[in-house]
């Protein structure tokens, strides 16, 4: 059985001379949820407009369930749906005829009781008869949510979901896709919260400018951005570590003055308690202290160090 | 062949009018009517009579021309225009529809409603004047043909405007002079020689002269020509429509 979606060798170049994606590969299981990460202008949005043929590829080629998505664009975009990042709805619309509508564009004849369901999983169906322009910002995210699912895709792609929306609706959102993977639906997630991709995905991917950097587990890569540092100041320079600190993960600043400790955040104990009690026992005494996290964007760059 | 998707759009398209009653429908009469009372009732109760057709009468087929090609320009390009200038065209772009199925609906719809217009016309013009239609067929066809490419010229318009600024630039600065110009409201015989000359440029005359001719069984120039001249501008517009698919210009990069 093919996978879920095949990139190879994926290029794109803009007219300005830009070069948005280079040679991107990358396979996606069926019935993965894949998020993809990047920093803004990464190619997040190039990459799944040129999926999605809304944007020309300058090379490469993209297999959806096995098809060829541009010389078999009607069977393979058949199987797509898209969830873009900005809001662009109709204004005018009704919410169930804007549904159907995208339902019909899909080739597909008209179903009442299926975008009964779509409207209903998403909370819709008391508003199917509202103007689009009068629903909310999360209302109108799942408008678009229910019109990329109307022609029943199996695979989706949701371009930054969860971008300016308030955190209550964040975690309505990720219910919604849960509930869409639970269907047996492939998800492909851009974001730039870390935060999402650790709720949900299965797999991570990283890009920037225009390259994917890295792609792993997510459990792997939670253990890579879970790791904390303890930075100590020194009252009196150390010249070197006493042995009876060995066993931790220490590194002494060149001046001697400074000692950090690296730890799991995320791991069952810390040992900060332990290291505290056996730095008093050695006599080190420290005038202050502070904890320090990588920010995505730290992450991001070392994660780039790491692949070159 | 994706025929539901024609069918999404056409409807899409059809709705708007439906929502924008007024707009589409009401206020082309109401204009057209006010120009029966300038042109037909007191200007025409000077003019007796032109190639044995009273003057009210006269001007009708002129009249519809006139708010057919106006009507299928804007509905065409304001069509297009407006979900490219939301976004929403994302979706028409990435379903699985060709770019013929596209098309189709888009300027299906916009010359449906321009017909619409000119039918409407036509019934309002027949309870103030006297008229004849001497070849129906003809009539139709032109009727069809001129509603047909000049959506496709909204359409291109629709594609080719950056902003709503050059959304009216065509329609008002080109597209109306050269109706007015066109022998809506005259015979061009009755114009100086040099003017006549000048005007067989314009291809709007072929548009109203063949469309007259229908009508009343009389014409500026050969309904051969007026014909031939239809189905160049068709087969032009056509063209370009291919083109603009065929690059992606201004829909993809």
């Amino acid at each position: 059985m093919p996978p879920a979606l095949q990139i190879e060798q994926l290029s794109k170049t803009y007219e300005s001379g830009f070069k948005a994606l280079n040679s991107v590969n990358l396979t996606i299981e069926r019935g993965e949820l894949f998020a993809l990460l990047g920093p803004n202008g990464a190619g997040k949005t190039t990459l799944i407009s040129v999926i999605c043929g809304l944007v020309r590829a300058s090379a490469g080629t993209v297999r959806v369930h096995g098809h060829h998505w541009t010389e078999e664009y009607r069977t393979a975009r058949r199987l797509i749906g898209l969830v873009p990042q900005e809001l662009t709805t109709e204004s005018f619309e009704t919410v169930s005829a804007t549904v159907n509508f995208s339902r019909g564009l899909y080739g597909l004849p008209k179903d009442p009781a299926r975008i009964e369901q779509i409207l209903k999983d998403l909370s819709l169906w008391e508003k199917r008869d509202s103007r689009i322009m009068t629903l909310s910002g999360g209302m109108k995210r799942r408008v678009l949510i229910a019109k990329a699912l109307a022609h029943e895709p199996k695979v989706l792609f949701l371009d930054e979901p969860t971008a300016g929306v308030d955190v209550e609706l964040r975690r309505d959102m990720w219910d919604v896709v849960r509930r869409l993977k639970a269907s047996g639906v492939t998800i492909i997630l851009t974001t730039h919260y870390i935060e999402e991709a650790e709720e949900m995905a299965d797999r991570v991917g990283v890009i920037t400018k225009g390259e994917i950097i890295l792609v792993e587990e997510k459990n792997a890569l939670m253990r890579k951005l879970g790791r904390k540092q303890l930075v100590l100041q020194l009252v009196e320079p150390l010249a070197r570590l006493p042995e009876s600190l060995a066993g931790y993960d220490l590194t002494l600043a060149a001046a001697g003055d400074e000692l950090t400790y690296t730890y799991d955040s995320q791991g069952e104990r810390t040992g900060i308690t332990a290291l505290m009690s056996e730095l008093r026992e050695a006599g080190i005494h420290f005038r202050d202290l502070q904890t320090r996290q990588d920010s995505l964007e730290k992450i991001f760059v070392n994660l780039v160090r790491q692949s070159q | 062949m994706n025929l539901h998707a024609i069918r999404a759009i056409y409807a899409f398209e059809m709705a708007r009018t439906w929502r924008t009653l007024f707009q589409s429908i009401v206020s082309p009469v109401i204009s057209t009517s006010l120009y029966f009372v300038v042109f037909g009732a007191a200007i025409g109760s000077r003019i007796q009579e032109v190639d044995g057709v009273s003057y009210g009468a006269f001007i009708v087929p002129g009249l519809i021309m006139l708010s057919l090609l106006t009507q299928s320009l804007s509905n065409a390009s304001f069509g297009i225009f407006f979900p490219r200038f939301t976004g929403t065209i994302f979706e028409v772009l990435s379903a699985p529809a060709s770019y013929f199925e596209i098309v189709v609906g888009y300027v299906g719809a916009a010359a449906t409603k321009a017909m619409l217009v000119g039918v409407i016309i036509l019934v309002t013009a027949n309870l103030f004047v006297d008229m004849r239609i001497e070849h129906p067929l003809w009539m139709v066809l032109f009727f069809v043909l001129t509603a047909v490419t000049f959506s496709l010229f909204g359409f291109i318009i629709g594609i080719w405007a950056k902003n709503f600024e050059q959304l009216q630039f065509v329609p008002l600065l080109i597209v109306t002079p050269l109706t007015f110009l066109g022998g809506s409201f005259y015979s061009i015989r009755m114009l100086p020689e040099f003017w006549q000359t000048v005007t067989l440029f314009n291809p709007v005359v072929y548009l109203v002269s063949g469309f007259r001719w229908s009508f009343y069984g009389q014409a500026d120039v050969g309904v051969g020509l007026s014909l031939a001249m239809t189905l160049v501008f068709l087969a032009a517009s056509l063209g370009v429509v291919a083109w603009i698919f065929k690059t992606g210009y201004r829909l993809k990069s």
